[in-house]
């Protein structure tokens, strides 16, 4: 197993090898499975629905207080006084902090927890807690502070102008533009037939999980618990110790339920450590949850993009070079966790011997990103996936034809063959046959509203595993089980998807499984929930344990019964000799005989495979109407295909694939952080301006499974599936509305007024034909 | 007229008082009274998760956006975080808690596990207990009508199909449980 070293300082990076394996051989394709590929309801359904579930959000300790945030008004200002006396005096009030009484903890590039200089509507000035969420919001109001107004630029384009107000002292550009060049992009341009070269904007997008971050602190002597609606336990406690100066076996962090995350909860931010400094002076546990605003202008977002795309091709469709220059809007600050990706698509989703990208970050006085939801993909995708689509057209082309004929086997930036080549030729196949591509007709326009299908595809870096990852695996002597790992269900469906592995290689049925998960004071280390790779994680870590506890029984039966454990399989909570059912042990009848004694087995996830690039991908179909009187996009149905791997639980990541396909229509077109770039203030910061979808919005979505387990990624065979299924979404859509009405509109959202736009531009322009 | 006080008198009567601030109110919620003393200014969304600490009802929007904290209140939905606790003295409210029986699911909660309503969850109490509401005035709805329904019930991990579909089946279940209701009554 590689593990990555940071050397402290030099910021250099060195891997180090341990030894730890899944050896586990995958199960193989059409291997009939009892438990794995069934459709079992979520583990923790009975908690949801009953409203047992216990969340972040709903900790309640004896004698807690409740905590709220003055943020600031201003997108850019320092402060030059700050009076907390009537706030501290408050009858109710345990705790106030602010830069006067809150030593220089460093945080975000080079600010500080609360730092003088704010940078965005929505800063941290000052932190109360106190008997009730009222009084601690009567205390905000009775904190005076000065502020020096100070020049912001909260646009994209705005910031990158010469003379344009600076973020930060160094200037607007976050750092070096990443620069990625293969063969001579600008031959392969002068080379191609057709040259398609168009620009594209995407609008920034708020992940508006439901339940929103936040967290309750308590301390026990030296310890500190931290119940957080976090994708990653680990993180937390990682980055809480480093911010306090406190050991990391002094702080646990619980995850039990989390309302959602989308990307925006992988890593620590500011109200961890705020609840623990005010639990600490108060003396009481605190619970600080942000509100609605707050989650909406300060935890992260989809960054703006624009992209210039340049694409050059043969008459015959092969693509000679692929150009994209790129910027993107991070915000005020720097936030870690991963990155969003706006250049990789461009270099990997099409094989073409000539690319160039050059992807420049860029500081405006709003809220920083953050990772969402396959950051940086679907917002290339947006772009890439639209200019394909003209290209065909420019080529009197069918747009799958055009893919195939550009087909990628390897990831050229890595030169290694994916771990499944042909995965994105089974999803172009399954996906083309499910909507009979091959005969498809038009309907007939009715009325005002035109029918359009559009098609896009995507690949993925994400769902491939992020080693390291471990499981314990207790069997008891009732022959039921219970599964420990320091991972988390952020919603997703991780515990039932996980625990299925467990009961398959147990050979045990399902509900004679526990699965313990998201707390770092019982469970083994698990990395962050992000980038599509739980399953594919910590998958194998359980079945690796899982297989070394049923070696442990087999080894008892084998004793008890006095046949070699050779001849031994474990299956629906029996134990079979030779396979034969009529000579099955029920298994607890052999873990009674060591009762109290339970069998323990440990796994670890081994390293992915060195020699092949692993990936997900997927392709889509939308079909819609769009009212040309009133430029509503009425979607019809929407098809798509993903090669994930294996399908664990199809009912699961069918509600994935549903749920991602849902955020992709809300990115294409409603979607946005309006900012009043006068003003620098967040015009829409909640969720009555804010337009997330409902269930009107959502037409009938056809997953068709590819479900071919990839059986070179890991030995469980499952990718994973949270963040592809939304990539493709926006630009199918994108596609549809050209072809049913023959204008391409370049912004997300593709909100009426640009349909509207676009469409009395066309009138008069020839049908069908691109600018 | 009351004069509303201001923010200073308000404190200065806490201050002396200790609860003068705080009105006495019984909420009845899921056929049982609670007597609790809350602030003018508490929403009915937070006497239950703060002082009942009832945190099955979700807060989210608090501002009546998203219908997360739906509960009933005398058999209509209401956003929970729009009503103040003092104006529910005595009326008859049902919260998610209220719903399963013991262990035993009501249909509703039933068909949202078997066809997989949910995702997080967090829109899952709210989902419910307005869909409840719906069903007890509908017997037999149209698939628009259960999408009318819920319009005003945010899913960001976007189980709306999965909703739709566990809403129909709660008809199903619904009518099943009123006519062996009716067969055992008859038999009598």
């Amino acid at each position: 197993m590689a593990l990555r070293i940071s050397q402290q300082g030099t910021g250099e990076e060195t891997e180090v090898e341990v030894v730890e394996e899944d050896h586990l051989q995958s199960w193989p394709k059409g291997a009939p499975l009892a438990v794995v590929g069934k459709g079992h309801p979520r583990l923790e359904g009975n908690e949801k629905v009953t409203g047992r579930a216990r969340y972040s959000y709903d900790v309640r300790l004896p004698g807690q207080l409740y905590a709220k945030v003055l943020r600031s008004p201003h997108p850019h200002a320092r402060i030059d006084r700050i009076d907390t006396a009537a706030a501290e005096q408050l009858p109710g009030v345990y705790a106030v902090l602010s830069s006067a009484n809150v030593p220089d903890i460093a945080w975000y590039d080079e600010s500080a927890l609360f730092d003088t200089t704010l940078r965005m509507i929505g800063d941290e000035v000052a932190a109360v807690a106190a008997e009730s969420e009222e009084i601690a919001e009567d205390a905000l109001r009775l904190i005076e502070v000065t502020y020096t107004l100070l020049p912001f630029v909260t646009d994209l384009e705005a910031a990158l102008r010469p003379g344009a107000p600076k973020v930060w002292a160094g200037g607007n550009i976050t750092e070096e533009p990443k620069i990625y060049d293969r063969g001579d992009a600008e031959a392969g341009l002068s080379e191609a037939e057709v040259v398609i070269d168009e620009v594209y904007t995407t609008a920034v997008a708020l992940h508006n999980s439901l339940e929103p971050h936040g967290c309750t602190a308590a301390w026990e002597g030296e310890h500190l618990t931290l119940w957080d609606s976090t994708q990653s336990v680990y993180t937390v406690r990682q980055e809480v110790t480093e911010a306090l100066d406190l050991p990391e076996h002094r702080v646990r962090v619980i995850k039990e339920h989390m309302g959602g995350g989308f990307g925006a909860k992988q890593i620590s931010w500011k109200h961890d450590v705020l609840a623990a400094l005010l639990s600490r002076q108060a003396g009481r546990p605190v619970q600080l949850m942000l509100d609605r605003e707050a989650e909406n202008l300060a935890v992260g977002n989809r960054p703006s993009t624009r992209q210039r795309v340049r694409l050059g091709a043969r008459r015959d469709g092969t693509l000679t070079a692929i150009l994209a220059e790129l910027a993107q809007a991070r915000g005020a600050y720097l936030t870690g966790g991963e990155a969003s990706d706006v250049s990789g698509m461009y270099q990997t989703l099409y094989r073409c011997p000539n690319v160039h990208t050059e992807e420049t970050p860029v500081y405006i006085n709003a809220g920083p990103a953050v990772a969402f939801r396959a950051p940086g993909h679907v917002e290339s995708a947006f772009a890439l996936e639209q200019t394909m689509d003209q290209l065909a057209r420019a080529l009197d082309m069918d747009p799958v034809e055009l893919r195939r004929r550009n087909y990628a086997e390897i990831d050229q930036t890595q030169d290694k063959p994916y771990s499944l080549p042909e995965g994105l030729r089974l999803c172009y196949d399954r996906l083309t046959e499910a909507i009979g591509w091959a005969t498809y007709e038009r309907p007939e326009p009715i009325g005002p509203k035109r029918r359009g299908i559009g098609f896009a595809a995507h690949d993925w870096g994400g769902g491939s595993g992020h080693p390291p990852g471990y499981a314990w695996i207790e069997l008891n002597s009732d022959g039921t089980a219970d599964v420990v790992t320091g991972t988390q269900d952020i919603g997703t469906g991780t515990r039932t998807g996980l625990a299925q592995i467990a009961a398959e290689e147990l050979g045990l049925p399902l509900d004679r499984i526990a699965f313990h998960l998201g707390d770092t004071g019982t469970g083994p280390y698990a990395p962050v929930s992000s980038g599509s790779a739980t399953q594919a994680t910590i998958g194998p870590a359980i079945r690796v344990a899982a297989a070394e506890v049923k070696a442990q029984l087999f080894q008892v039966a084998s004793t008890i019964l006095e046949i070699p454990a050779e001849r031994l399989t474990a299956r629906d909570g029996r134990i079979l000799v030779d396979g034969d059912i009529s000579r099955a042990v029920p298994i607890e009848d052999i873990t009674g005989q060591i009762a109290p004694h339970t069998l323990h087995g440990r796994g670890a996830r081994g390293p992915n495979p060195s020699d092949k690039a692993v990936k997900t991908f997927g392709a889509q179909f939308v079909e819609l109407e769009v009212d040309v009187e009133t430029g509503e996009v009425i979607l019809q149905r929407i098809v798509t295909a993903h090669d994930i791997g294996r399908i664990v639980n199809p009912t699961i990541v069918d509600s994935q694939v549903i749920g991602g396909i849902t955020q992709g229509i809300g990115f294409a077109l409603t979607e946005e952080r309006v900012i009043d770039h006068r003003l620098g203030l967040v015009l829409n910061p909640n969720l009555e301006d804010y337009y997330v979808p409902t269930i009107a919005d959502v037409p009938p979505i056809t997953h068709v499974h590819v479900d071919v387990p990839d059986t070179e990624a890991n030995p469980t065979g499952a990718k994973g599936v949270g963040e592809p299924p939304l990539v493709p979404t926006a630009p199918a859509i994108a596609n549809a509305i050209f072809d049913a009405v023959g204008i391409r509109i370049r912004s997300s959202p593709m909100s009426r007024d640009r349909i509207l736009t676009g469409l009395a531009e066309s009138i008069n322009r020839e049908p069908r034909v691109d600018a | 007229m009351a004069r509303t006080n201001t923010l200073q008198e308000e404190q200065a009567l806490g201050a002396a008082t200790g609860i003068a601030s705080r009105i006495a109110v019984t909420l009845r919620i899921n056929g049982r009274d609670h007597p609790i003393l809350v602030e003018p200014r508490r929403t009915l969304l937070d006497a239950l998760r703060h002082d009942l600490t009832m945190t099955g009802t979700k807060k989210v929007c608090d501002m009546g956006n998203c219908g997360a904290c739906t509960v009933s209140v005398d058999g209509q939905a209401m956003y929970a975080c729009l009503l103040l606790a003092v104006d529910c003295d005595g009326r008859e409210i049902t919260t998610i808690e209220g719903v399963a029986k013991g262990n035993v699911l009501d249909p509703l909660q039933e068909a949202f596990v078997e066809h997989d309503a949910f995702q997080c969850g967090f829109c899952t109490p709210g989902q419910i207990m307005n869909l409840r509401v719906f069903l007890d005035q509908h017997d037999d709805p149209t698939d628009e009508q259960i999408e009318r329904a819920v319009t005003g019930n945010l899913c960001r991990c976007g189980a709306y199909p999965n909703i739709a579909k566990a809403a129909r089946r709660a008809v199903e279940l619904r009518a099943a449980q009123r006519h062996a209701g009716s067969t055992r009554s008859g038999d009598r």
